[in-house]
């Protein structure tokens, strides 16, 4: 029902947009409100894609390493580790927020996509490492064992046994932190100026004026949604497991 | 078979996340911590040397008893409510949901499809589509009008209404009435288990506490100095209702899980003893649900304590009768510059999540044994 609003609104004329025919369709099919709104999004769109691309390529990568590590490797304290690094996906992020900021001030990476980017790579190693290590549990010892006589050693092991089989989680972790960091507003709002806002923060300031046009914000809504719909609608077998998998299944 | 030389490695490969983690999660915490000790944000906050002074505790008296953050308390209840109600609503909706759908039936996948949807949106998103549909002369309000009927006129999220309302100078007392009960309880059940030293160590401290409670001892021991009414604002029902309509479809997922996860095997061995479906309903895939429903309050009350992004783009920050602690520690922080109360919000909030989150890891990474 709120989509079908939605996808109304954001097809009509301003003018046509009265709060009493609010639910009719559009007597004619409006792009204005788009092209409007890619006007106005269209970098905020490319920083959310830079950011969300590339934070989602290094945290995979390292939680990849660091699941095969904890998971395969069993170094003494890796019992404590754990239940250390999972509590950092839960955090508010409210309580870090201020030396953060102050962080990032003092390393001249406040403001821009780098600081975001490093960010939500920290903020997402625990939810990644969980994930791969729960993955990589799964791995027969046998398998890693047979290669190491073999010669392998850690690096080897990785490269030639782990990585080629991890096809599966990466997939999993990929959509759940592409979807995560698309979607943040905290550490977004709080942490870039506006040039290199994500989409998230533009839409929310937009939908937060005065006296705004309702076919501007729906289409932006659309626009901000499409790619995590994309996401879900072709890959959504992976996606709910990667929703199941969040909720921490130790 | 496994050199040292490679568990160096190793160990050097975790080294970088660990040391990033620490500083980034519990040196931060630890530094918040002490920041929520100080007043800094008196004056120059952004000077390079801003002038911090060690408080201790003050910022926290403030905060529950000063007059000026009077807004603090009116949050937190909010909070408060609004997690009970969209923990109460998403579970309610989700196993529902889950039942019909866990029946045999035709374009089921189509049902999951739509109904997790939203669930792919950004809280932004959802957010900005509510504040439409919530349109004081608009959208929800006109649809009873597409049937013939009147419509309604509901100011929804700025409307000043509120029910269930308490003074804040009771709390303490109520609290204390509280703890008292439960250790009277505790002490029932000792006693009638014939512990008796343990429930002497309880009940006679519990029944201290609720007498003196309920003849008036905390009456004069209130932490404000004048009536303050707070109450569950009816303008949260919307944010209630974006919230559910986005999260309800990943409880139903859940539910959905443990629905298939149960044998059928005791479905039938309920059948052949009699049962009805609703029988078998009742007593066998209710209660083997309650795991995930211990999950789900878990996920679902710690989103809904964190809760800021959508408020924030439903009906902005400033608005006063929806806002939740992390919007006002938001706005003390980045807006006031009031680092030190924001940090000892930011605390407050922590401390919520963790009492229920830390429970959760412990317990959940005790069942799963290493491997």
């Amino acid at each position: 029902m709120p989509v079908y609003m939605t996808v109304v609104t954001s097809l009509k004329d301003p003018s046509e947009i009265r709060l009493a025919t609010a639910w009719k369709p559009p007597t004619e099919v409006s792009w204005e409100g788009y092209r409007a709104a890619l006007g106005q999004f269209a970098p905020k769109l490319r920083n959310s894609f830079v950011l969300a691309v590339s934070a989602t390529v290094l945290s995979a990568l390292l939680g990849s390493m660091n699941g095969y590590v904890l998971s395969k490797w069993r170094l003494p304290g890796a019992q404590l580790i754990f239940p250390l690094m999972v509590f950092g996906m839960f955090i508010p992020y409210q309580s870090i927020l201020i030396p953060l900021f102050q962080f990032l001030r003092s390393v001249n990476l406040y403001g821009g996509l780098p600081g975001l980017i490093l960010v939500h790579v920290v903020y997402g190693l625990p939810i990644t490492t969980l994930l791969f290590r729960n993955f990589y549990a799964e791995l027969p010892d046998e398998m890693i064992q047979s290669s190491s006589i073999d010669g392998a050693g850690f690096f080897g092991i990785y490269r030639w046994i782990v990585l080629p089989l991890s096809a599966p989680a990466f997939v999993v972790v990929v959509i759940w932190q592409f979807t995560q960091i698309w979607n943040e507003f905290l550490f977004a709002v709080t942490l870039t100026q506006p040039a290199w806002q994500p989409i998230t923060v533009a839409l929310a300031n937009l939908a937060g004026g005065e006296a705004v046009q309702w076919n501007l914000p729906m289409a932006g809504s659309i626009l901000a949604a499409l790619p995590t719909v994309l996401v879900y609608v072709f890959l959504g077998r992976y996606f709910i497991r990667g929703l199941l998998a969040g909720s921490l299944k130790g | 078979m496994r050199t040292g030389k490679d568990r160096l490695l190793a160990g050097l490969m975790l080294a970088p996340s660990l040391a990033l983690l620490a500083v980034f999660v519990y040196g931060f915490i630890g530094q918040t911590l002490y920041v929520s000790f100080t007043d800094w944000g008196q004056g120059a906050a952004l000077a390079l040397n801003p002038e911090i002074h060690f408080v201790g505790l003050d910022n926290y008296r403030q905060l529950f008893s000063g007059i000026l953050d009077v807004r603090f308390r009116q949050d937190l209840v909010n909070m408060l409510f609004f997690t009970l109600f969209f923990v109460a609503l998403c579970l309610g909706l989700g196993l529902l949901l889950a039942t019909l759908l866990d029946r045999p039936l035709r374009g089921e996948g189509f049902f999951r499809t739509v109904l997790l949807l939203p669930m792919s949106l950004s809280f932004v998103v959802t957010g900005t589509i509510w504040r439409w549909l919530l349109q004081p002369r608009g959208g929800v309000n006109v649809l009873p009008a597409l049937v013939g009927l009147p419509r309604l006129d509901f100011l929804w999220t700025t409307t000043r209404d509120q029910v269930f309302r308490f003074n804040w100078q009771d709390v303490p007392g109520a609290l204390l009435l509280g703890v008292g009960l439960v250790l009277v309880l505790l002490g029932v059940r000792a006693w009638r288990r014939r512990e008796a030293r343990k429930a002497g160590l309880l009940g006679v401290p519990g029944l201290v506490l609720v007498l003196w409670a309920a003849l008036g001892g905390a009456a004069g021991w209130s932490l404000v100095p004048i009536k303050e009414l707070h109450g569950f604002n009816l303008a949260l029902v919307g944010i209630v209702m974006a919230a559910t309509w986005q999260m309800s479809g990943y409880t139903m997922a859940l539910y959905l899980a443990g629905l298939r996860g149960i044998p059928v095997e005791l479905r039938e061995a309920a059948e052949v003893d009699g049962a009805t479906p609703l029988q078998v309903y009742r007593y066998v895939q209710l209660p083997l649900l309650q795991p995930i429903t211990l999950s789900a309050v878990i996920i679902l009350g710690h989103i809904a304590l964190k809760i800021f992004d959508l408020i924030f783009a439903m009906t902005g920050p400033d608005n006063a009768v929806t806002s939740v602690p992390a919007i006002l520690m938001y706005l003390t922080t980045f807006r006031g510059n009031q680092f030190a109360k924001g940090a000892s919000i930011a605390t407050l909030l922590l401390l919520l999540v963790s009492m229920l989150i830390i429970p959760y890891i412990v317990s959940s990474l005790r069942k799963a044994p290493e491997r």
